[in-house]
């Protein structure tokens, strides 16, 4: 390369895992597709659906274990510099931002059913007897949740984690390790039974996940959220690792701060989803 | 120095470069755009004459085949000019080469992100292209509910896995898209030059910034809208079904709360590409800059908020429809700021006819046109008889293939010399310009008159009334295919040039902008000491 670099940005060296972990997606996704269609051929095949969504979806975790930790190789190696690092906050936040768009159309779609009941019509010709009755939610026949038992424990167990990552949080500022470990320790715990709790709860559930708009909303809704919890969990147990490892200084642990936006935008979702499925919808 | 570039494939697979991930998103445009080209072909063909007779003997098919064939045609080519052609060449082609440069930034802020983007489109095309050759409509392979994919038609209506495949192909091109417009936001937020403010940043990386913001914040919701589409289909839920309390007009907003942002998505970085050629060959800074800048902001905020004049027939009450006509109409007036001030930018100006700048002129031209007529469909009355005919179509191929398109040509024809170092033969370039300006407009030009006789769009057949000005339009495909073609040997002759014989900046005093102070083509990594701009 000509001439000396003369500014902090990160040029990041070339590397193989963004065309595997795409490879990886596409023999997921085919796979996937297979998978839900299994008698369905593809150039005369057919049964492949479930190994081959397998074999991507290994590939696409290696891939992100692989690549992510480069990152953070890179990052104990001096490559984030501070112009570095608020790109980093950037990149989070709109990441974010646009998981927050996706939960709007979920939202969406709940208030849609859920502001204008709709009569489910189980036959066309029932249409026009259907027209003078009432539509209600939730729908005739939904047996809901009490939000003031099970969902509301919930509610106090991961408002409790928002405040064990604001201790870690805080640990790490002061350079208090041992604290950090806790702070961390506790949040994936309480982050952990949460999930548990929530696979109880569907597991108890009165309502199904087909054939009903209250079961479609509530179920996908509150699914996409219990993923992003496992998702925010990993992402912290990932910090707690690190911690052990003695990552993260007072003025560079980027990788906890995001992890820690992530878990709150997590939890604000759950407060809107509570207040909003399981109270107001309830 | 830490720092290897390996060369051969590893060089483009591995790549941490944003110019080379922008010539990557190029080429990758410019296959698929031949493919959705050709498909427009076979509907062009079929649509020569009143019957049902050029696709059952040219693909060898039953009629009913043909039938179903059609439809998978005019799906595949909307999905693929505008996922797979139109934005990986406006924002992920220019975008990536250019914004970099014009902002003084080495490279882009996540340039291994970058590279996933890229590499994520050839997979999400794949399986659009699979979706093809599957099973779709009971017996007949390949999806043909339109790019819109309404449900039902998207949900009972196509049992097979082909519509499995379509949604995925989304799925991945929006996660492509997504985390190119963080990558963009960043970058430009984040990693200009010193002095560059963002009210001195040129309007090409404007543009660019708030495509970015729209396709974060509106392709999440498509994401959703297609989920719920594969649940419906595969796991027994019932978000658009009646029969379990679904609503499928629900998919309608869901999904026109993406689609209306995307129209803007695809032509945001157009505005940006023919203000720089404007402001260049008329030797004049672009008129009202900042004005130029927030209208586009205010284009794309109010781009989010117009959905529903997508959906005048779908029952909606006169109230909404009121909004949705009175907020629609409201876009044409930071439109009309662009369209004035690109006049006022020429307007005393020293005008060379370089081809970028014809194409910049005819995308100025045809746009309005477009623009005009758009104004026309927003309201809600005259969309009870125009809606999805072939007004409805001449519109959004005014604004789109004759508007975002020529925006790539003149893109194209205006940085062809300082990507590869070689500048385009100058004759045939002009003469490729006036065929495709001839074709294109022999093609859409009589669909206005067609949708206004009342001609449905996304139909395989028509009545013998409509027989000549389909003929006409058929005939502008055929002009417009010659005009590819010479594109086609226009760029090969320039690329397979053996000198470099393109100056840093071929285009004199007007082009002002950062990219044309290096080298063309520049160096692997430019700005190791960064620009300071006063």
């Amino acid at each position: 390369m000509a001439g000396d670099v003369k500014h902090d940005y990160h040029l990041v060296n070339p590397s193989p895992w963004p065309a595997v972990g795409s490879f990886a997606v596409l023999l997921m996704m085919v796979g996937a597709v297979f998978a839900m269609k299994p008698d369905a051929t593809l150039f005369g095949m057919s049964g492949f659906g479930n190994w081959l969504f397998g074999a991507g979806l290994l590939g696409l975790l290696y891939t992100m274990y692989a690549w992510w930790s480069d990152v953070i190789h890179e990052a104990e190696t001096g490559d984030h510099k501070p112009v570095v690092r608020i790109g980093l906050k950037y990149g989070m936040i709109l990441f974010i931002a646009s998981e927050v768009m996706f939960f709007v159309a979920w939202f969406w779609a709940f208030f849609n059913a859920a502001l204008y009941p709709k009569i489910p019509l189980p036959e066309i010709g029932a249409f026009w007897e259907t027209l003078n009755n009432e539509a209600m939610w939730p729908p005739e026949g939904i047996e809901t949740f009490d939000p003031w038992h099970l969902p509301f424990m919930n509610t106090l167990i991961l408002l409790l984690s928002g405040t064990t990552v604001t201790w870690a949080h805080h640990a790490v500022l002061e350079g208090d390790r041992d604290s950090l470990k806790k702070g961390l320790w506790l949040t994936v715990i309480l982050g952990a039974i949460f999930t548990c709790v929530q696979v109880y709860e569907y597991q108890h559930a009165a309502f199904e996940f087909s054939g009903s708009i209250y079961g479609a909303t509530f179920f996908m809704a509150t699914g996409f959220h219990g993923f992003h919890v496992l998702v925010g969990t990993i992402f912290l147990a990932v910090c707690l690792g690190r911690a052990y490892k003695g990552h993260f200084t007072p003025d560079h642990h980027f990788g906890f701060e995001a992890a820690a936006w992530y878990w709150h935008f997590v939890d604000v979702v759950w407060i809107f989803l509570f207040f909003c499925v399981y109270i107001w919808g309830g | 120095m830490a720092h290897d570039n390996p060369t051969g494939w590893r060089r483009w697979v591995y790549s941490t470069n944003h110019k080379d991930i922008g010539v990557m998103y190029l080429w990758f445009a410019f296959f698929a755009g031949l493919i959705g080209f050709a498909m427009s072909g076979l509907m062009r063909m079929e649509l020569e004459h009143p019957g049902v007779q050029f696709l059952p003997e040219f693909l060898g098919i039953t009629e009913d085949h043909a039938r179903h064939m059609f439809n998978v045609l005019t799906t595949g080519h909307g999905l693929i000019m505008v996922f797979f052609m139109v934005m990986p060449a406006l924002i992920g082609g220019f975008g990536n080469y250019f914004v970099p440069l014009m902002i003084g930034a080495p490279d882009m802020a996540f340039p291994r992100m970058n590279n996933v983007s890229f590499w994520l489109m050839p997979p999400a095309f794949i399986l659009l292209l699979l979706s093809t050759v599957v099973e779709g409509a009971p017996g007949m392979n390949g999806f043909g509910g339109g790019w819109t994919a309404y449900a039902p038609l998207s949900t009972s209506g196509h049992p097979g896995p082909s519509m499995d495949l379509a949604i995925f192909s989304l799925h991945v091109a929006g996660a492509s898209s997504i985390m190119g417009a963080i990558n963009y936001i960043t970058t430009i937020f984040n990693m200009r030059a010193p002095g560059m403010t963002l009210h001195k940043m040129p309007l090409f990386s404007w543009s660019i910034l708030i495509t970015a913001f729209l396709l974060v914040l509106s392709l999440p919701v498509l994401a959703g809208a297609i989920t719920m589409l594969l649940t419906d289909r595969n796991f027994g839920t019932t978000f658009f079904d009646p029969a379990g309390g679904g609503d499928p007009i629900l998919f309608q907003h869901l999904f026109w709360f993406f689609g209306h942002p995307e129209v803007y998505i695809m032509i945001l970085p157009a505005f940006g590409i023919v203000s720089h050629i404007v402001s260049t060959f008329s030797r004049k800074p672009v008129f009202g800059y900042l004005g130029m800048a927030y209208a586009m902001a205010a284009i794309g905020f109010i781009g989010f908020v117009v959905w529903a004049h997508h959906m005048y027939t779908v029952g909606l009450d006169v109230d909404t429809k009121a909004y949705f006509v009175a907020a629609t109409m409201v876009i044409a007036v930071p439109t009309g700021v662009k369209i004035f001030s690109w006049i006022a930018t020429m307007w005393g100006g020293s005008i060379r006819f370089e081809v970028p700048m014809m194409y910049a002129i005819a995308f100025i031209l045809l746009f309005t046109v477009g623009g005009v007529t758009g104004v026309v469909l927003s309201n809600a009355g005259a969309d009870i008889v125009l809606h999805d005919t072939y007004y409805v179509v001449a519109h959004f191929h005014y604004v789109l293939s004759l508007g975002a398109v020529f925006a790539i040509f003149a893109g194209l024809y205006y940085w062809v010399g300082k990507m590869s170092g070689k500048q385009y033969p100058n004759l045939l370039a002009h003469i490729q310009f006036w065929i495709t300006f001839i074709g294109v407009n022999l093609i859409f030009f009589p669909q206005h008159f067609l949708g206004l006789q009342g001609m449905p769009r996304r139909y395989v057949d028509y009545t013998d009334a409509h027989a000549y000005w389909n003929w006409v339009s058929t005939l502008g495909y055929k002009v417009t295919a010659v005009g590819v073609l010479l594109f086609i040997v226009v760029m090969a002759m320039t690329l397979f040039k053996k000198k470099k014989d393109c100056a840093d900046n071929p285009w004199g005093e007007g082009a002002t902008t950062l990219e044309w102070t290096l080298s063309s083509p520049p160096p692997f990594h430019q700005f190791n000491e960064l620009p300071k701009i006063k």
